[in-house]
């Protein structure tokens, strides 16, 4: 990998013109290449080039912060100073994120000389959060433990009656450092753990990490299993977004499309664990390959063939119903302009007018041979969130029916091993976007750090601005149609 | 406008007859792993080495021989110790109904560990159970599950066993994820809330033990040492017929499949 060198002060300008030539930002962590030296890296996109740009920064104290000009950074450089106690001067948030306020570890947990099995002491106080104090306003706290079998986060809302003036998600209750966790592994064993930072997101995690390792230790996957990866990554798709289209249908009390949603998900789940073994797709992902082939046999594309049926019936019944229509058109509005500069991901910008997808504009796997289209809604509201889903659906029942014409015999495996001193960044457009792993090794080709970007992690980010100045009957409908995970938002 | 009702019952009933006989929608489903100790060779200790969870270890007894011993509290179904083992003695299998009320059946050695305390009496909870569900950190592939319970496969109403928003109307806290330090007050709360008789569930190998992400600076290890556990459940995550034949279990409506760690037919 490439990585170019760059001087905090000149962190801005650089910046800015990565934006003014059509790039975009994509996230930034840090890690330490030599004890008591840390290192930024910012990564961004550039505009018709499947490279990456990289830069590494060696601070010698505080670095300008970049949000101002390019917001999306914003949450970085907060996980940043709370996990490696960079400073950032001029972070108009200088709050802590991901560590709660009232956790005191006594060094910045990412700091190698943090005792791995040292917990943080911890008190729990507010911070953070804005006071209200007008008398007609309320606060309404709600979590981290919600109704329902949901996932933990504390939703604040400070309301007039029915309007929302100000929502604030507290997130992070969920921060297991899983980071961390990955240091010092042997790979099949970080592999297992990759598998589980999002469960739902088990083989898009697995697969970014292996190719983040592929790319350090220069190791070719054979193509056989490059098929294969793909075939399993659009699988994972389809049981996502078809659990999205059933949660949606909850929201808007569609009750026989709610079953029906769910039903299809238990389908494409129950078909997972037949190919696979796995319902979540997993263990099947290695450095350099696949742990064991697969044998699609005739039963699989029929099943799947019987599945597309169904879905596409099923999908053109909600597209035609007026009550849950009604509840999704101009639901969460998200403009393309909010979508870009706070980094939206995924189905979320590709609902907002942005025609991204990693797997086209960075073509990993076997993507680069199989013919993808990328649906692309311009209205930005909850109802172009579900039918770019919906299209979505339809473009991974094409691409695993050619995958399957594709296959021919041979090898999915072959060795790959940890070069010292080198490092490899992967990434997948995972069923909510794009995901992203760091992958550092030590002099000794032991793993030294691993970021993971999740995309939950940018759309969390993203989706107050659709709540703020909305109503509270819309809320659920808006938060169903994001789709968002919380794991791996919080890691 | 189309006319989901009748599209409803044009489908009929999707609801799985399991378990009395039917499908119970695990086919092909890899479970925990199966071992035969017998079967392993001298000084090998190849699944031991790269279990990612520490979940099994062999250790020698009294006499000097060599004993194997698996925690499926600890396993995490990733099957690399049945990929390592060079004599077939760890398997794969189908096992998966690994619901036990005590910890011990979990425990695979060569010695069986004594019975705790009898079980206490749940009279009056066989036919109906109310669950209140504590995500303390989990990875989300519990919750994917627990809320496949509700689809019309599994229909998890038709046993008499509904989720509560209300700790006030739960009889058993359902918790999965590792006890991360920010859930674990809320945890507590929950707890606290719930009337008596009140009764635990650890879901999922993360609250039984830890699992892969427990220890670390942010995280505990699952329910151990902060909440009495009635009811474990170990799995990666657990597949919804797990956690049905578990709550089955647990009303005394279903026996318990799993003794010493072995699953018993």
């Amino acid at each position: 990998m490439n990585v170019i060198s760059i001087k905090p002060e000149h962190l801005i300008e650089a910046t800015a013109r990565v934006i003014a030539d059509g790039g975009r930002m994509q996230m930034a962590y840090a890690w330490y290449p030599e004890p008591g030296q840390i290192e930024l890296r910012y990564i961004a996109s550039q505009a018709n080039n499947p490279e990456f740009l990289v830069w590494g920064c060696r601070p010698k104290g505080p670095v300008p912060s970049l949000t101002a000009t390019t917001p999306l950074l914003g949450w970085y450089e907060r996980e940043i100073a709370d996990l490696f106690g960079q400073q950032f001067v001029g972070q108009p948030e200088p709050y802590s994120l991901v560590i709660h306020p009232g956790a005191a570890p006594i060094l910045p947990p990412l700091d190698p000389s943090y005792p791995a099995s040292m917990p943080m002491p911890f008190v729990a106080k507010d911070g953070g959060i804005p006071d209200v104090e007008s008398p007609d306003v309320q606060r309404l706290p709600f979590g981290p433990a919600r109704a329902d079998v949901v996932e933990s986060v504390e939703l604040i809302f400070f309301y007039v009656g029915e309007r929302i003036l100000y929502f604030h998600p507290q997130l992070f209750f969920k921060h297991r450092g899983m980071e961390k966790r990955f240091e010092g592994r042997c790979l099949t064993s970080a592999v297992v753990l990759a598998e589980r930072v999002s469960g739902v997101g088990s083989f898009s995690h697995a697969l970014a990490f292996c190719q983040a390792v592929e790319e350090a230790a220069g190791c070719a996957v054979p193509r056989r299993a490059l098929l294969l990866r793909a075939l399993l990554a659009e699988l994972e798709r389809l049981y996502n977004h078809l659990h999205y289209l059933g949660h949606l249908a909850h929201t808007t009390t569609l009750k026989v499309g709610e079953a029906e949603g769910k039903l299809l998900e238990e389908r494409a789940k129950q078909i997972n664990a037949r190919l696979t073994g796995s319902r979540f797709l997993r263990s099947l992902l290695v450095p350099g390959g696949l742990r064991r082939d697969l044998d699609p046999q005739p039963w699989f594309g029929e099943a799947l063939e019987d599945l597309r049926k169904d879905v596409a019936r099923y999908a053109a019944m909600l597209e035609s119903t007026n009550s849950h229509l009604d509840r999704l058109l101009t639901t969460g509005v998200l403009s393309d302009k909010v979508a870009l500069d706070q980094g939206a991901t995924g189905p979320i910008e590709r609902a907002s007018g942005l025609d991204r997808d990693l797997r086209r504009d960075h073509p990993y796997a076997a993507y680069a041979e199989l013919p993808l289209a990328v649906p692309v809604r311009t209205s930005g509201d909850a109802h172009a969130r579900a039918q770019v889903r919906i299209a979505e659906i339809d473009v991974s029942m094409a691409l695993i029916e050619r995958i399957l014409l594709l296959l021919s015999d041979g090898s999915v495996y072959v060795d790959c091993v940890a070069v010292p001193n080198s490092e490899g960044l992967g990434w997948a457009e995972s069923p909510r976007g794009s995901l992203f792993y760091a992958v550092h090794f030590d002099a000794g080709g032991k793993i030294a750090r691993v970021k993971i970007k999740s995309p939950s992690f940018s759309n969390w980010r993203v989706f107050p601005f659709t709540v703020h100045d909305s109503d509270m009957m819309n809320y659920a409908i808006d938060e169903a149609s994001f789709g968002l995970t919380v794991a791996g938002c919080d890691r | 406008m189309p006319l989901w009702t009748l599209f409803g019952l044009w489908n009929a009933n999707a609801t799985t007859g399991w378990p009395d006989g039917a499908d119970d929608g695990q086919e092909g489903l890899i479970g925990m792993p199966r071992f035969a100790p017998e079967r392993c060779a001298e000084g090998c200790e190849e699944c031991a080495a790269v279990c990612p969870t520490a979940a099994i270890s062999v250790h020698r007894d009294r006499s000097g021989a060599e004993r194997l011993a698996v925690d499926y509290g600890r396993c995490v179904v990733c099957q690399l110790c049945v990929e390592a083992c060079p004599t077939d003695a760890a398997m794969p299998s189908h096992d998966w109904a690994f619901g036990a009320r005590d910890r011990c059946d979990l425990r695979l050695d060569g010695h069986r560990a004594e019975r705790k305390t009898p079980v206490a009496s749940r009279q009056g909870f066989r036919r109906s159970l109310h669950i209140r569900h504590i995500d303390a950190g989990s990875c989300n592939g519990c919750e994917s599950e627990l809320q496949a319970l509700d689809n019309p496969f599994y229909n998890l109403h038709r046993f008499g066993i509904f989720f509560t928003p209300s700790p006030r109307f739960a009889d058993l806290l359902l918790v999965t994820g590792p006890v991360t330090y920010a859930m674990r007050d809320p945890l507590l709360r929950a707890y606290e809330a719930m009337p008596d008789p009140r009764w635990v569930m650890a879901v999922g190998t993360c609250a039984v033990s830890g699992g892969i992400s427990g220890g670390g600076y942010a995280c505990g290890n699952g329910l151990e040492g902060v909440l009495p556990v009635d009811l474990y459940l170990p799995g990666c995550p657990p597949n919804p017929a797990a956690l049905i034949e578990a709550l089955l279990m647990f009303l005394d409506r279903a026996p318990q499949r799993v003794k010493g760690g072995r699953i018993v037919e």
